[in-house]
């Protein structure tokens, strides 16, 4: 299958000026791929870089060092020198990205939330989509109008499931998708993970529920943390 | 500067006596995009806006912006008539103070339509209805449309100037702290206002806040000031969320969790 990703020689390290510039290396010839309808889980202890690997993944962090190749449009891009315009423009169409907290514009109703997520899809099958995908994930079309502020903390873990999901981007990345979830809901995302898949959606995400990570991940790649070198 | 690139500044400098307001700052802007001006008062960013909005003419440097015909100007070369004209179709102006772009003498409906009618609109029919269109979407009851400003409250008066900025459907629009001064409630509001009418009409928007969290919310892109220089500029979440200037570091870090 195809690849959709592939780091090269990946790093990131922190320097904290506020801290009389200590530096954090995190990340260090990073070299990892996954493939169309692939689902790789990033694993290692607490700390070891995890979540730092993901966002770097997804421009959210700058990367220092290497490459970051997505494929975008059909050809591969590197995002880690990608000017701020262009990643826009891969996280619009290609790439999507799960994280662990909801942070929206305030009073913006869920099911709006949702749809803007959409890709360019026409305004009333986003909403029709939108509206379906929070159903599934048990999300009351009582709640749909209400802006998610004031939902539980699962609750809105899957208002950002179903925005996560809901473009069917080529490359999705998932941090701990199913962290505040009860077993009937983890047992949704599961199975729309695995449907992500089949439809050739590359997965990378980071699980620590071991039985969520057996059912969807087909590889690991393993980071082991690095000595700080401060 | 690239082919479609609405606004671009190069080597900008500008001076108040010995305080440098501006040193050699470089920005640019595409279509559609929202860019937000960041840093603490006094770090220059509502000087650039003023200078890239030709309300200030800098010391040295260049602005250059595309006609919607995809020609180059040299801004601040203009013709004062043209910048005039700009300033009344193409481009809007939202200010912090309502007040400073209001005539408070004239109704609501007035203010709206005027923009309307110094573009050249003459038919009082159609010029109501577009302002009454206008009202709407800005969330104050069509009803109120004869009142004078002064009787709105400074949630109202905020959103009925945007309604005058946004009624010619300009392709740039410069804020200065929109939401600064209003209650929380009032501002939450007004930035979904903003958020949905700047997404659904296209426009490029140049945002200078002190707020790094609106500056989240709205803003594609992000340039964050200090005594006059750009330290880091880049995508508004990793310069919020990976800092790699000390002084950014210092602002992510000062902010208050609510």
């Amino acid at each position: 299958m195809t690849v959709m990703l592939r780091t090269e020689g990946l790093a990131k390290l922190f320097v904290l000026h506020l801290q009389g510039g200590v530096r954090i290396p995190v990340l260090r010839d990073v070299d990892f791929e996954v493939r169309a309808g692939e689902c790789v889980a990033i694993s290692g202890p607490s700390g070891s870089g995890k979540t730092t690997l993901l966002r770097s993944l997804y421009g959210n962090y700058r990367a220092d060092g290497g490459r970051i190749w997505v494929r975008h449009d059909g050809a591969l891009l590197n995002l880690a020198a990608a000017p701020p315009r262009t990643v826009v423009a891969v996280r619009a169409r290609t790439l999507g990205y799960v994280s662990q907290f909801l942070r929206v514009v305030p009073r913006v109703p869920a099911l709006d939330i949702v749809a803007d997520a959409a890709r360019d899809m026409p305004h009333e099958e986003a909403r029709r989509r939108a509206a379906a995908l929070l159903s599934r994930l048990n999300i009351s079309p009582r709640l749909h109008p209400l802006p998610p502020a004031t939902f539980s903390g699962g609750e809105q873990q899957r208002v950002n499931l179903a925005r996560g999901f809901i473009g069917d981007r080529p490359v999705l990345l998932l941090d701990e998708p199913t962290a505040s979830l009860d077993e009937n809901n983890r047992d949704i995302v599961v199975q729309m993970i695995i449907e992500a898949k089949s439809s050739g959606i590359a997965v990378v995400g980071i699980f620590h529920d071991l039985v969520v990570r057996r059912k969807v991940a087909d590889r690991l790649y393993e980071i082991t943390p690095l000595q700080d070198a401060a | 500067m690239t082919d479609d690139t609405l606004l671009a500044a190069r080597g900008l400098t500008f001076r108040f006596g010995a305080i440098p307001a501006l040193v050699s700052v470089d920005a640019e802007l595409w279509p559609g995009e929202v860019l937000a001006v960041v840093g603490e008062s006094g770090s220059g960013k509502s000087t650039l806006l003023n200078v890239l909005s030709a309300r200030l003419r800098p010391d040295s440097g260049v602005v250059w912006y595309r006609d919607p015909a995809g020609e180059l100007h040299d801004l601040h070369a203009m013709p004062e008539s043209t910048l005039r004209a700009l300033h009344r179709s193409d481009w809007g102006f939202v200010h912090q103070n309502p007040r400073e772009n209001l005539r408070m003498t004239v109704s609501a409906g007035g203010n709206v339509g005027e923009r309307l009618m110094a573009r050249g609109a003459r038919h009082y029919g159609n010029i109501r209805a577009e302002a009454i269109e206008w009202l709407s979407q800005v969330e104050i009851d069509p009803g109120r449309i004869d009142d004078l400003p002064r009787t709105f409250s400074g949630g109202m008066l905020q959103r009925l100037q945007i309604a005058r900025t946004l009624v010619t459907h300009p392709r740039l629009v410069f804020m200065d702290e929109p939401t600064g001064g209003l209650d929380v409630s009032v501002q939450a509001r007004l930035l979904d206002l903003i958020r949905s009418l700047v997404a659904r009409l296209n426009i490029a928007v140049v945002l200078v806040t002190h707020d790094l969290a609106i500056a989240r919310l709205l803003a594609n892109r992000i340039m964050v000031m200090q005594r006059g220089r750009v330290v880091e500029a880049g995508l508004t979440d990793q310069v919020l969320d990976d800092p790699q200037h000390p002084y950014t570091q210092l602002l992510v870090s000062s902010v208050l969790q609510a």
